[in-house]
């Protein structure tokens, strides 16, 4: 399959707090595409200008080939319907359950019957491993983990070419973080996404991401996988890689990936 | 890929064709594909053995998926044979199978009287709460008043500030107002019988009595009274009441002190004010329309209006704010969940400190009644 780029970010600036200067990116379709960078560093400012919630001072971001920052009301909305974003604390809408809150873009963005969206809303909320006693439960009423999930379910909702999460495996138990990444994965596999994930978790890096981009000193300093990224020379990948927590990580998934 | 109009053409849609036993499968198996699909897949007539080709489904995803596998699913209970071939998206459709489910069955409503029960109780509870919300606060209030080191200085004038201090403009405003339609009406009923020197009696009894300390008791619960519950009820949201209890601060102390002690203070001083400005209204209508002298109407303002009246009114505030303060606070605190809850106990807040304020004031005039301070006793 040839390789299609989906988002390309150009030159990007943005004057607010002196945050990106020059930035480039290019992101291909199907890959897992993971952003790092220090807290502050302008991670989730540069999601949000690709999603259309924050202007960019300059630049350009392309996303499926069109410049999201120059297109009317009908065309902003039909970019809108092709992804999906989980945003960091879940952002469940608070007054609906679980399956009206995945429901909520199906409802407003198809005719379909209330059957079927009833049915297509159960199958999403199995995808991302909830239990069905889940369904009927509001935000308030889950734990952490399951907020996260059904924010991707809600995500993904509308079957989206690119999902963006933000910080998913956030404050998530080993267990739950490890079963975000391979559902992830396996989303990524078989619906054939393209993801962005913005992520302090060193193993959703090993595990999940096909690419890191490293965001640093204003710009993205580096894309490439993980391995690579490791043997880089550069003052914060190696406080980064090679501190205690990054040295022990990496040394798992190289035993794992040597057995 | 071609668009016809902006929209999915008619192209797009996913469709059926039957020829012997194989369904052709073509088009868009999409949500956007498959909104007609659905309907006419109802009364498609299906013969006892089904070949379904899926080689010409140009796009398919989990929603058309779904939509096959669920079809094959009816069929094949119904005693029907069905085989799929040529599908190209296998898998999405292996991964619609291993995650399908039963579709959500909405959840048993309760009926009538099993409503009406919950209501009561929930509407019981509710009442014992509030009366145990109302002891503590007056514990607290007492021994802040025998230890005044409790007090919290600081949150108590921030909120003489922000409850009292800006509301002046629009409690002045409002009385001025309600002062200038009293005179209106009054003086021209009067005006017929030439007795235009009692408009001095309606309008100074009235705000003195009744009106003065009612207006400004509704303005303080909207006002403040929701600003209240709304600041509460975000702190619970957000466990930042807990985080105080953890720090060794009771909330009750902190957050609803301060603002009843602040309220208790305050609603006499607005309610005088609200007197003065009202009167002001009154007595420049009965001047100008009335040809009531502002001479004659202050002449006339002590003879009518006693200092009773005066104290009535002035009595009844510190009743009021501390009605407002502690439903205020009280529903603050009865926030549970998100956004949507703290909004519904906002609203519930401004509306029962207005009703409560109503009937109190109802409660009182019956009082004074009985205890012989009418309008006629007191000259």
């Amino acid at each position: 399959m040839p390789i299609e780029t989906v988002i390309e970010i150009s030159n990007l600036q943005t004057k607010f707090g002196l945050i990106h200067e020059g930035l480039n990116l290019k992101i291909q379709r199907g890959e897992i595409i993971a952003l790092i960078g220090d807290s502050g560093a302008g991670k989730s400012m540069l999601m949000r200008e690709i999603i259309l919630l924050e202007k960019p001072s300059a630049g350009s971001i392309k996303v499926f080939g069109l410049d999201v920052w120059n297109l009317n009301d009908k065309q902003c909305l039909s970019l809108r319907r092709r992804w999906g974003v989980m945003f960091q604390q879940g952002a469940l809408f608070s007054s609906l359950t679980v399956a009206e809150n995945v429901a909520v873009p199906l409802r407003e963005h198809t005719q379909l019957s209330k059957r079927l969206i009833n049915e297509i809303v159960a199958f999403k909320i199995a995808l991302v491993g909830l239990p069905a006693s889940a369904r009927d439960k509001y935000p308030a009423q889950l734990s952490g983990g399951m907020i996260k999930r059904a924010a991707v379910a809600r995500a993904l909702a509308l079957d989206p070419e690119i999902v963006f999460l933000d910080e998913p495996t956030a404050g998530l138990d080993p267990i739950a973080a490890l079963a975000l990444d391979e559902l992830i994965v396996r989303l990524k596999e078989s619906l054939g996404l393209t993801v962005l994930i913005i992520t302090h978790d060193l193993d959703s890096l090993w595990a999940a991401s096909d690419r890191v981009a490293v965001l640093a000193d204003k710009r993205i300093f580096a894309v490439t996988s993980i391995r690579e990224l490791t043997q880089l020379d550069h003052p914060w990948l190696r406080k980064y890689f090679h501190g205690p927590r990054g040295r022990a990580v990496a040394n798992k998934y190289k035993e794992i990936n040597q057995i | 890929m071609l668009h016809c109009g902006g929209g999915m053409g008619e192209l797009f849609k996913a469709t059926l064709e039957l020829s012997a036993d194989t369904v052709r499968c073509s088009g868009n198996w999409t949500l956007n594909g498959i909104s007609t699909l659905e309907r006419q897949l109802e009364k498609f007539s299906w013969p006892q053995a089904i070949i379904f080709d899926g080689s010409a489904i140009q796009a398919m995803d989990s929603a058309g998926a779904w939509l096959l596998f669920r079809t094959q699913q009816a069929l094949e209970k119904a005693g029907h044979s069905v085989v799929l071939q040529g599908f190209r998206h296998t898998d999405l459709l292996h991964l619609v199978k291993k995650y399908a489910v039963q579709s959500t069955t909405p959840p048993s409503s309760h009926n009538v009287l099993e409503k009406i029960g919950r209501n009561t109780c929930q509407a019981f509870n509710n009442l014992i709460d509030f009366l145990a919300f109302v002891g503590e606060s007056f514990v607290v209030l007492l021994r802040a008043l025998l230890s005044p080191s409790r007090i919290r200085w600081q949150a108590l004038f921030a909120n003489l500030y922000s409850a009292g201090f800006t509301a002046l403009p629009i409690i002045g405003l409002l009385a001025f107002l309600t002062g200038v339609v009293l005179a209106y009406q009054g003086g021209s009923q009067l005006s017929q019988y030439g007795a235009n020197i009692f408009i001095v009696d309606l309008v100074g009894i009235t705000l003195l009595r009744e009106l003065a300390p009612l207006l400004t008791a509704i303005i303080v619960a909207g006002r403040s009274g929701a600003a209240y519950t709304a600041q509460i009820g975000t702190m619970r949201v957000t466990d930042e009441i807990d985080a105080l209890r953890t720090v060794g601060i009771a909330p009750m102390e902190l957050l609803v002190l301060p603002k009843l002690l602040a309220l208790i203070i305050l609603m006499p001083l607005l309610s005088a004010f609200a007197d003065i400005v009202g009167i002001l209204g009154g007595m420049l209508i009965a001047n100008f329309s009335f040809g009531v002298s502002v001479t004659d109407f202050l002449d006339r303002l002590p003879e009518a209006v006693s200092l009773t009246n005066y104290l009535v009114g002035i009595g009844k505030a510190p009743v009021f704010a501390a009605i407002i303060a502690l439903v205020g606070c009280y529903q603050g605190f009865q926030v549970s969940g998100g956004a949507d809850s703290v909004g519904k106990h906002v609203t519930v807040s401004v509306v029962q400190a207005i009703f409560l304020v109503i009937v109190v004031d109802a409660l009182f005039s019956i009082l004074f009644n009985w205890l012989g301070i009418g309008l006629i006793n007191a000259h």
